[in-house]
């Protein structure tokens, strides 16, 4: 789960991390009024979900409170890679000494947290982690034991510092690390952690992500910050089919399907399964000069509903006239109620499954029941003597010797 | 000698009750897995399939009579982590957790209790491991026909992120003769107990295998974690590996998940394009088609 600026302020805020005046503001007179409680120079920044608001314009200068309403009230119409703001972040223009860069992050490969801390910061930490390596420190945590608080000074000291500094740094990246455990982040970044003029320490860009899995265990947390649950969080608005898709396996607690079209612009549906399954039949579209519509994966035995809601999505998309329909051996999914969901869809919308589903490759469990009703239909199939790749190509033809 | 499973190789399925892990009990019990006890917290004094609950494993130790090989985990996310631990506590030293939707952090916990005791986890978000004609552990292969018909004894060893694509690429190796060792679905999640790198060994001292096949997927450095393996321990066997989801590196696709939790590129590091050039270059062929990998294998190992 992906947050707005402001609640990842307001999250390191919690955890205890020194942050400096700030103000969420929905309106350009409560950016005027936060700007007045600032004082000075502001920065009025746009509330999106998406990168690139400094390029769009959803981040300005402010000398008075009247300029930052009058910059609010043009951020807050401004939409930033389709995304209308939900509101604007007034902070302050900080007089910055220098700036650092903390985060705690999951190392897969270590299967631990790792602490990163650099004194290079406000920039692009893996291009400093290439040309600087001696300014990055970083540490592994258990997973299982305490955090110690040597843990973060180690990571700091790492990256070379000393002094008062070490222990304010240290202080940050300790906060940051139970923050990082005790609300499931896959990432806890600050950057820039800021040192002012006057030497006290403040995140002044923080940048959180909640695991989605672990959501429902934080929802109390994430309701007290402000956090509606219900509100859509994904990197773009999901599309009519991406929504109708999601509705139908909702509607029914049998099997899985899912949907996405996002960055899918082709003529061949696809009505496929199951994880890898689907990643291995796209590409196999796709190396064959196929040009997919969707993605789709089925899975957990779906019922009749569940396949024909599928197929009926795809093949409503616009421009697709075929789907192929296939799987890699299924073991739990049952073939002879996918055939039927299918055909089904096919039927419903008045067309005929033997010319519509261009192909149909999915063996295993109650392949032969289901071959017989694909037989009836005139429905092209196959068992799993007909690879995936095969199959694939046997469909890209069809659509493709369709458009000629 | 074999991976991990042999014939009195005993275990229990947690959970046991639950819809799925009674159809899984019933497959592995059909296939000739030696399956000692099912846990399910109060509902002691049942039966599945034969085989006796109970509400602890300490019960299930005790009724057995001795130390129980391995466990199976199908129990709800939220639970997961409290059943592998009790399953460490009590000595059991494979656990394949079938579970997804486990948090990460409960993942890195368990993993990391099983490293200091001394056991292994399968997964989470696994389909478990079959050892043709010896015993199955967890639901690969589904049925114990389906099962037989896909997994022929023989020389490959297969470790897949994929279940599915276990039991596709197995079936494709049986058809061409060459058989299946042993297949591990190794899980589709971030963090997972076993890579490939911490399974490989186990491979190389079996003489039964004389090829490995990999299915692996962009996301996360297993593959990088195994050219270094391969770098640092001299192996005798030859890896033909099998990239899915290359159309992920599509810009449009950027941050984008799709099939496994753990399959969404985040790094110029994860994609499919990176980890082929990584793989390619250790030595390691990629087939560009799944259907390529019995000939690729076959001419790896001079069939």
């Amino acid at each position: 789960m992906r947050f707005y600026e402001f609640e990842s302020r307001r999250i390191v805020e919690r955890a205890g991390i020194p942050v400096t005046k700030y103000g969420f503001c929905k309106t350009a007179d409560e950016a005027r009024r936060s700007a007045t409680e600032i004082g000075g120079p502001t920065v009025i920044k746009s509330q999106v979900l998406t990168g690139g608001r400094m390029k769009a314009g959803g981040v300005k200068f402010a000398d008075t409170p009247d300029q930052a309403a009058e910059y609010a009230d043009e951020i807050l119409q401004l939409e930033i890679a389709g995304h209308l703001p939900v509101g604007v972040l007034v902070d302050p223009k900080a007089e910055v000494e220098q700036e650092y860069y903390a985060a705690v992050l999951w190392d897969g490969r270590a299967k631990r947290p790792m602490l990163l801390f650099s004194d290079m910061g406000g920039i692009d930490i893996e291009a400093v982690a290439e040309e600087h390596p001696d300014h990055v420190g970083r540490a592994h945590i258990s997973n299982l034991h305490p955090i110690f608080d040597f843990e973060a000074k180690q990571a700091v000291a790492r990256c070379g510092m000393t002094g008062s500094e070490l222990g304010r740094a240290s202080r940050i990246l300790a906060a940051l690390a139970h923050l990082q455990r005790d609300y499931d982040m896959t990432l806890a970044e600050i950057n820039p952690v800021a040192r002012l003029t006057d030497g006290s320490f403040v995140a002044l860009d923080a940048h959180m992500e909640m695991e989605d899995e672990a959501v429902g265990r934080h929802r109390k947390f994430l309701e007290s910050i402000g956090v509606d649950l219900a509100e859509p969080r994904e990197m773009y608005q999901p599309s009519e089919f991406e929504r109708n898709v999601k509705a139908i396996d909702a509607a029914d607690h049998r099997g899985v399907i899912q949907g996405k079209d996002h960055g899918f612009h082709g003529n061949l549906g696809l009505v496929i399964g199951a994880g890898g399954g689907s990643l291995t039949l796209t590409d196999a579209v796709r190396s064959q000069g196929g040009k997919p519509a969707n993605y789709a994966e089925i899975g957990g035995n779906p019922s009749v509903a569940k396949s024909c809601g599928l197929a009926k999505q795809v093949l409503q998309k616009e421009g697709v006239d075929k789907i192929a329909v296939m799987m890699s051996i299924v073991s739990n999914t049952r073939v002879d109620i996918v055939a039927r969901g299918v055909i089904k869809a096919c039927l419903e919308l008045g067309k005929d499954p033997g010319e519509t589903i261009a192909i149909f490759r999915i063996p295993g469990a109650w392949e032969d029941e289901g071959y017989k009703i694909l037989d009836h239909y005139g429905v092209e199939y196959c068992d799993r003597s007909v690879s995936m790749w095969e199959a694939a190509g046997r469909a890209v033809a069809k659509v493709q010797g369709g458009a000629a | 000698m074999s991976v991990l499973l042999h014939p009195d190789f005993t275990f229990i399925v947690q959970g046991i009750t639950g819809r799925e892990a009674v159809n899984l009990t019933r497959e592995c019990l059909d296939y000739g897995s030696k399956i000692v006890a099912g846990v399910t917290p109060g509902r002691k004094g049942r039966e599945v399939h034969g085989v006796p609950v109970f509400d602890t494993v300490e019960q299930a130790v005790a009724h057995h009579g001795g130390p129980i090989d391995g466990a199976v985990a199908t129990v709800p996310p939220a639970f997961t982590k409290d059943a592998v631990i009790e399953a460490i506590e009590n000595e059991i030293k494979l656990i394949v957790v079938v579970t997804e939707r486990i948090p990460r952090r409960d993942v890195a916990q368990m993993v990391e209790l099983a490293n200091e005791r001394g056991a292994r986890i399968i997964g989470p978000n696994c389909l478990g491991l079959i050892t043709p004609g010896v015993a199955k552990m967890g639901g690969i292969g589904g049925p114990a026909k389906d099962a037989a018909k896909a997994y022929k004894p023989g020389v490959v060893g297969v470790m897949s992120r994929s279940g599915g694509m276990t039991t596709e690429i197995s079936s494709s190796l049986t058809a061409a003769g060459l058989g299946v060792s042993t297949a591990i679905s190794i899980g589709g999640d971030a963090i997972i107990g076993s890579t490939y790198a911490e399974l490989i060994g186990l491979f190389e001292a079996d003489p039964q295998t004389e090829a490995i096949v990999i299915y692996t997927e962009p996301g996360g450095r297993m593959e990088a974690e195994l050219v270094d393996w391969r770098a640092a321990n001299n192996p005798r066997l030859p890896i033909v590996a099998f990239m899915a989801g290359k159309f992920m590196d599509d810009e449009e696709m950027q941050g984008m998940s799709f099939g496994h939790a753990g399959t969404i590129v985040e790094g110029a590091e994860d994609s499919a394009a990176q980890k082929i050039t990584r793989l390619e270059a250790a030595g390691i062929p990629v087939v560009e088609r799944i259907d390529q990998i019995p000939a690729r294998v076959k001419e790896a190992i001079g069939r």
